[in-house]
C-alpha cells in the first residue's frame, strides 16, 4: 500500500523528460499570460472558431476568445491550485505522521481514525462533495483537495518513521543526548524525503486532474474563468467545426499529468 | 480446527469503513445544507405550501417542528440520527423519495462498472500474458509506453477522445444516452481502457514473476509441456495479484463511474450526484454519495473474499 524506498538509478531519460516538461509548463504558467499580453476574456464575436493565425496562434474559441491566452491562464490556475493544495497537504500530513509515530497511544489512534475517515471514500468523490459545500468557489476546491491529499503523507510518514525511530542508530543518537529536532532532521527526513516527493508529484497530478474533472462536469470552477475542464465542456459542442480546439485543453491536461508522472519515474507508490 | 481469523478481521475492517462512509457523507451533506443561502425554514415552508401561501408564521411552524432553532450541534445529531435510521428524505427537485430513485440508478451504475471491469480484463489479460512471457521484448516495451501515456489521460478526457474518434467520426456508436445495449459500449470502453492501462502491467509482472519461479522450472522438468505449465501453474499463480489489484482499482472505478456517466449522460448514480450538486439538492447528494460509498465498501469486501477463497495461504490455522 505504501511506497517503499525509491530506487535511485540516477537520472533516467524518463525523469529528464518529466523535469523539462514541468519546467516548461511552469515557465508558461508564470510568464506566459504577461508575455503574450492578450486578455483571455476578451470576446470578438466576428472572429469565432478560427484556426491558427498570426494574430491568434492557436485560434479562437466559440466566443472569439484567444485560445493561447485561455490555455495559459488555465495553466496558471491549475498549477497554482495543485502546488498550493500539495503544499498544505504535505506539511501537516508529514508533521502529523511524525507526531503519531513519536507519541503513539491516543494521539496515533485518533489521527489514524481521522485518516481512515478520509480514505473511506474514493478521493475524487470526497473532493467533489467538499467542493460542493460552496460550489464554484476556488477555495472550496482548494480546501477539498488539501483535506483529501494530506492522508497519503500522513500514512507514509507514520509507517516509515515507526521503523526508523526504532533503529539502533536513532537509539545511539538519543543516548548521546541529541534532541527530537536533531533526530528528525538527521535520521528521519533524509530517509522519507524521496518518498514524500513521489507522493507530492502524484498528488499534484491528482489535483490537476480533479480541478479539470470538476470543471468539466460543471461543479468546479465556473465558466467565465479560463480553466481546462471548463474549456473542454464549452468547446465540445463545436467538435465538428473545430476539432483542433477541443483537443488543445485535453492535450495540455495530459502533458501536465504525464510530466508529473515521469518526473518521479512513473511507478506510483502502491 | 481450521478457522479463518484473517476473514473476520477483513469483515470488521470493512464494517468500520462502512460506518465511516456514512459519517463522512452525513457531516459533509449537513455542511452543504448549512451553507445554502437564505433561511432554510423559509425554503422548506415554500416547498411545502407553495411560494404564495408561505409567510413568516408558517416558516416559524416549520422551524420549531424540524428543530431548526436548536444549536447546530443538536441539528447535526438529528441529521445523523435520521441517516442511521436510513431515512434519506425526499429529493428537493423531483419530490420522489431518494431511496426509490437510488434503486433504479444503482442498477445502471453497477452495470457500467461491471462492464468496465470486464472490458479491462479482456484488454489487459491477453496483453499482459503476452508481454510477461517475453519481458523486455518488443510487445512488452510498446505496451509499457502505451500504459504510461494512457495513465496520464484522465477518464473524462479519455471519454471525450473516444467520443471524437469513434462515435462521431465513424458514426458507429451512439454518443450519449441509455436506449440500447450499444449505448453501453463507449462508456464501458472508456472505463475499461483506463483500468487496463495499469492492470495490463500487473498481469505482465505477475506472469513474468511466475515464469521465473523455481516451481515453473520444476514442472517443466517433470515433463509438463509449456502450455500445460502455463495453464496449470503460471496462470493460476498470476490470478491472485490480478484480482487483488482490482481491489486497488475500485477507487478508480467509482470515480470513473461518476465522471464517465456525466460525460455520456448515463443515468446512473454518479450522473445523479453531479446533477444534485449542480441543483443544490442536498438530500439527493447525500443519498447518491452514500450509495456510491457503500458500493465501494461492498465491492472491496467481495474482492477480499475472492482473494481469501483463491489463496490458501491467507487462511491461518489456529
Amino acid at each position: 500500500m505504501l511506497p517503499t524506498a525509491p530506487q535511485h538509478n540516477g537520472l533516467s531519460v524518463a525523469r529528464l523528460i518529466g523535469y523539462s516538461l514541468l519546467a516548461g509548463l511552469a515557465l508558461c504558467a508564470v510568464k506566459g499570460p504577461d508575455l503574450i499580453g492578450i486578455d483571455p476574456a476578451r470576446q470578438s464575436l466576428m472572429h469565432t472558431l478560427q484556426g491558427p493565425s498570426a494574430e491568434h496562434w492557436l485560434g479562437t474559441d466559440h466566443l472569439g476568445r484567444d485560445m493561447l491566452a485561455r490555455l495559459l491562464s488555465g495553466a496558471q490556475l491549475s498549477l497554482a491550485l495543485a502546488a498550493l493544495s500539495v503544499l498544505t497537504a504535505a506539511l501537516p500530513g508529514t508533521l502529523l505522521g511524525i507526531l503519531a509515530s513519536w507519541y503513539g497511544g491516543w494521539t496515533e489512534r485518533l489521527l489514524t481514525l481521522f485518516a481512515d475517515a478520509v480514505l473511506a471514500l474514493p478521493g475524487l468523490l470526497l473532493v467533489l462533495m467538499l467542493a460542493a459545500i460552496s460550489p464554484g468557489s476556488w477555495w472550496a476546491l482548494y480546501a477539498g483537495l488539501s483535506l483529501t491529499l494530506w492522508v497519503e503523507y500522513f500514512r507514509y510518514t507514520r509507517q516509515r518513521s515507526r521503523v526508523i525511530l526504532s533503529e539502533p542508530s536513532v537509539e545511539a543518537s538519543r543516548l548521546l543526548g541529541f534532541g527530537a529536532t536533531h533526530i528528525i532532521k538527521r535520521h528521519l527526513l533524509p530517509e522519507i524525503g524521496p518518498g514524500l516527493l513521489t507522493i507530492a508529484a502524484f498528488g499534484a497530478a491528482t489535483a490537476v486532474t480533479a480541478v479539470a474533472a470538476l470543471g468539466f462536469v460543471s461543479v468546479g470552477i465556473r465558466p467565465p474563468t479560463a480553466e481546462w475542464g471548463v474549456m473542454m465542456t464549452q468547446l465540445l459542442p463545436y467538435w465538428r467545426e473545430a476539432p483542433f480546439l477541443i483537443l488543445q485543453p485535453v492535450l495540455c491536461l495530459v502533458v501536465t499529468v504525464l510530466a508529473l508522472h515521469l518526473s518521479v519515474g512513473v511507478r506510483r507508490p502502491t | 480446527m481450521i478457522r479463518s481469523s484473517g476473514l473476520w478481521s477483513a469483515l470488521a475492517g470493512r464494517a468500520s469503513q462502512a460506518v465511516l462512509v456514512a459519517v463522512v457523507v452525513g457531516v459533509v451533506s449537513f455542511s452543504m445544507m448549512q451553507a445554502l443561502p437564505g433561511d432554510s425554514a423559509y425554503r422548506i415552508a415554500a416547498g411545502r405550501y407553495g411560494y404564495d401561501m408561505m409567510d413568516a408564521a408558517s416558516a416559524d411552524v416549520v422551524r420549531t417542528e424540524l428543530g431548526l432553532d436548536k444549536p447546530t450541534s443538536v441539528q447535526l445529531a438529528n441529521w445523523l440520527g435520521s441517516l442511521a435510521r436510513l431515512d434519506l428524505g425526499k429529493s428537493a427537485v423531483t419530490g420522489n423519495a431518494v431511496a426509490d430513485e437510488l434503486k433504479v440508478q444503482l442498477g445502471h451504475s453497477l452495470l457500467l462498472a461491471g462492464a468496465g471491469i470486464l472490458v479491462s480484463l479482456i484488454i489487459a489479460v491477453p496483453i499482459g500474458i503476452a508481454a510477461g512471457l517475453r519481458p523486455g521484448g518488443a510487445l512488452d516495451r510498446i505496451t509499457l509506453g502505451a500504459s504510461i501515456v494512457l495513465r496520464a489521460v484522465p477518464a473524462f478526457a479519455l471519454g471525450v477522445l473516444l467520443m471524437l474518434a469513434l462515435a462521431v467520426h465513424i458514426k458507429l456508436l451512439p454518443v450519449a444516452g441509455f436506449q440500447s445495449p450499444k449505448h453501453l459500449i463507449l462508456p464501458a470502453l472508456t472505463l475499461g481502457l483506463g483500468l487496463a492501462a495499469v492492470s495490463s502491467r500487473v498481469v505482465r509482472d505477475a506472469v513474468s514473476e511466475a515464469m521465473a519461479a523455481d516451481w515453473q522450472l520444476f514442472s517443466r522438468t517433470k515433463g509438463l509441456s509449456s502450455g500445460q505449465t502455463l495453464r496449470r501453474h503460471v496462470l493460476r499463480n498470476a490470478t491472485l495479484p490480478v484480482i487483488a489489484y482490482i481491489g486497488v482499482q475500485l477507487a478508480y472505478v467509482i470515480e470513473g463511474v461518476v465522471i464517465v456517466e456525466s460525460v455520456f449522460a448515463w443515468p446512473g448514480i454518479g450522473h445523479a450526484l453531479v446533477h444534485a450538486i449542480f441543483g443544490r439538492d442536498v438530500a439527493m447528494v447525500q443519498g447518491t454519495a452514500l450509495a456510491l460509498g457503500l458500493t465501494y465498501v461492498v465491492l472491496n469486501l467481495i474482492i477480499d473474499l475472492c482473494c481469501h477463497g483463491i489463496d490458501p495461504r491467507r487462511r491461518s490455522i489456529t
